[in-house]
């Protein structure tokens, strides 16, 4: 292997924080985007924007309130000190946490949009089949949604991959914790190893050119 | 009361409400008929549950709504035929044919195979419905709402979304589903030939409301809604061919009352036969006519005139011992002809459409 062990580490470190934010997404994200394909409520609109919000946000001031909210101080700080818990900021729970906020609407938004697509009818379908709510979402919207499960999925990884900021605010910069590699290469910009940030620069562009490849001729063919 | 679907429905629609209170029987083919928009689709899927308004229903006894019950859909012993065959696109006509059957907890009646065999479908079974043409989509997505079992079969104008080739191809296999299964049908349609062809009893339905309902042949004698069928005004009748005049190909019918001339198409002595005859196609003689080309001269009592859509044509209805006929023609030949009710003359028979193929 060409890269140093910090380097390493930190790739290891995003793999394993985009993994987990992706399955947390995936779990949560997916019934708010049922949610908000199916809905005739008020609440559409307001809740569609909450979750849009960090496309537009700058990382720092989501990663400001996060640490505010999760410190020692702030309101879920309190709560899971009570609970005695060890409060998130500063630990891989407390960032994962934070890159799911941050990465909600790069899963959200496409699956909402492959839910609406389907439209009613293949549900109201399987309903007169006998198929009851969840045996329908799973049995028809899922299968139908299959693209849409996997733009959301590779997008929402990939943005994880390349979030910086909120790590920064929520993480701080603490090797195997929340040195990711999107930090570790300031980090060697600032020691003027441009070496090394090349090298590790150098892979997260491959990476993510490649993803935006597979998605671009997974549409194509879908 | 069991043999019977009660249904009783209020719904505030764009324009109007649909306000029905209907006691359908629970066998055969009922039509819902209306054109479009006149709620027909609405009450469909009220029955269905597919809409939940304010209502009461039950089939054959069962309650499926009242005041405090709503049987969801999914629970409803049903079948439901959309205008769009909407078939399951990620699964194959065998996985759309068992889907529902997987999921019923109910008796199954109709085998997998007969619903196969009913639509003549056995050849498609590994096909994804992209594969299909939309003739061979409508029969999957019939065959895969009968292959449940349903104590009721919904229709929502199966056939409109098909050209008259593909209809056609469709017309005999629910003409087999009436003959060969007992299950009860509510079928959707706007067309009058598709009701007369295939429907045992009929609902007209206008502007969300029921205008008219009961046995087809009855009521599509009567004089006050021949002005919703419009062009197509007419009876049915259901004959029996008797003899067969081979040489000059024409089959002899008997129905209850009288006798009808018709083009032989291949037709065997002894098989009942349903035929349609139009309004239009019915004119009035006084006397017994023996210089005209008309083959069909039926004697006929008048029984009662009623306005007609356009000022100048009234339309007559006709008694032929148990039978009905209706007949078009302009007020003017009437008022020169004194026909009156009562009036003993000869129905002349035109034309005669047999329904079945």
């Amino acid at each position: 292997m060409f890269l140093a062990e910090g380097d390493l580490q930190a790739l290891l470190l995003t793999a394993k924080l985009a993994g987990t934010t992706t399955v947390i997404l995936l779990a949560v994200g997916t019934p708010v985007a049922w949610w908000l394909a199916r809905t005739k409520s008020w609440w559409k609109g307001p809740v569609g924007a909450v979750v849009a919000l960090p496309m537009v946000l700058p990382p720092s001031v989501l990663g400001f309130y996060l640490l505010l909210l999760l410190g020692p101080q702030g309101m879920v700080g309190r709560l899971t000190q009570w609970l005695g818990i060890t409060p998130l900021a500063f630990t891989f729970r407390g960032l994962a946490l934070a890159s799911v906020l941050y990465s909600a609407p790069f899963l959200i938004q496409p699956l909402q949009t492959a839910f609406e697509a389907i439209g009613d009818r293949p549900l109201e379908v399987a309903s007169t089949l006998g198929a009851g709510p969840i045996d329908r979402f799973f049995t028809v919207a899922v299968p139908l949604a299959r693209s849409g499960f996997f733009t959301a999925t590779v997008l929402a990884f990939s943005h994880t991959v390349g979030e910086f900021g909120v790590v920064l605010m929520i993480g701080g910069n603490l090797p195997g914790i929340s040195r990711v590699a999107s930090v570790q290469i300031y980090d060697h910009v600032d020691a003027m190893e441009l070496a090394q940030a090349n090298q590790l620069a150098g892979v997260l562009l491959v990476f993510s050119f490649l993803v935006l490849l597979v998605v671009h001729l997974w549409r194509k063919k879908a | 009361m069991t043999g019977l679907i009660k249904a009783r429905f209020t719904m505030p629609l764009d324009t109007f409400s649909l306000e029905v209170d209907l006691s359908l029987p629970h066998q055969g083919i009922t039509a819902l008929f209306g054109h479009s928009g006149s709620g027909k689709t609405t009450l469909l899927r009220c029955i269905a549950g597919l809409e939940h308004t304010e209502g009461f229903l039950s089939v054959n006894g069962e309650v499926w709504q009242d005041g405090k019950r709503f049987l969801p859909t999914h629970q409803r012993p049903l079948g439901y035929v959309f205008q769009e065959a909407s078939l399951f696109p990620h699964l194959s006509v065998l996985g759309n044919l068992t889907y529902g059957r997987k999921r019923s907890r109910r008796e199954l009646r109709v085998s997998l195979d007969k619903a196969v065999e009913l639509l003549g479908i056995g050849s498609l079974m590994d096909r994804k419905p992209d594969k299909l043409s939309g003739g061979e989509r409508q029969r999957v997505a019939i065959a895969r709402a009968l292959a449940v079992s349903p104590r009721l079969l919904l229709m929502d104008e199966p056939l409109a979304a098909l050209d008259l080739t593909r209809k056609h191809e469709i017309l005999p296999y629910l003409e087999r589903l009436h003959d060969e299964l007992e299950i009860p049908i509510l079928y959707v349609s706007h067309s009058p030939d598709e009701v007369a062809r295939l429907a045992d009893h009929i609902v007209v339905l206008q502007e969300g409301r029921a205008v008219a309902q009961g046995p087809l042949a009855e009521t599509l004698a009567r004089l006050d809604l021949p002005i919703r069928l419009g062009e197509d005004a007419g009876v049915v009748l259901e004959a029996r061919v008797v003899e067969k005049d081979e040489p000059w190909h024409l089959a002899r019918l008997d129905f209850p009352g009288g006798q009808l001339w018709t083009r032989d198409t291949g037709l065997s002595i002894g098989k009942h036969v349903r035929v349609r005859i139009l309004a239009r196609d019915v004119s009035l003689a006084l006397v017994h006519q023996e210089h005209t080309s008309i083959q069909n001269l039926i004697p006929a009592t008048v029984e009662a005139l009623a306005p007609d859509e356009h000022p100048a044509q009234i339309l007559a209805r006709l008694r032929i011992g148990p039978s009905v006929l209706m007949a078009r023609l302009t007020e003017r030949s009437a008022h020169a002809l004194d026909i009156r009710p009562g009036l003993e003359l000869f129905a002349q028979v035109k034309s005669v459409a047999l329904l079945d193929s």
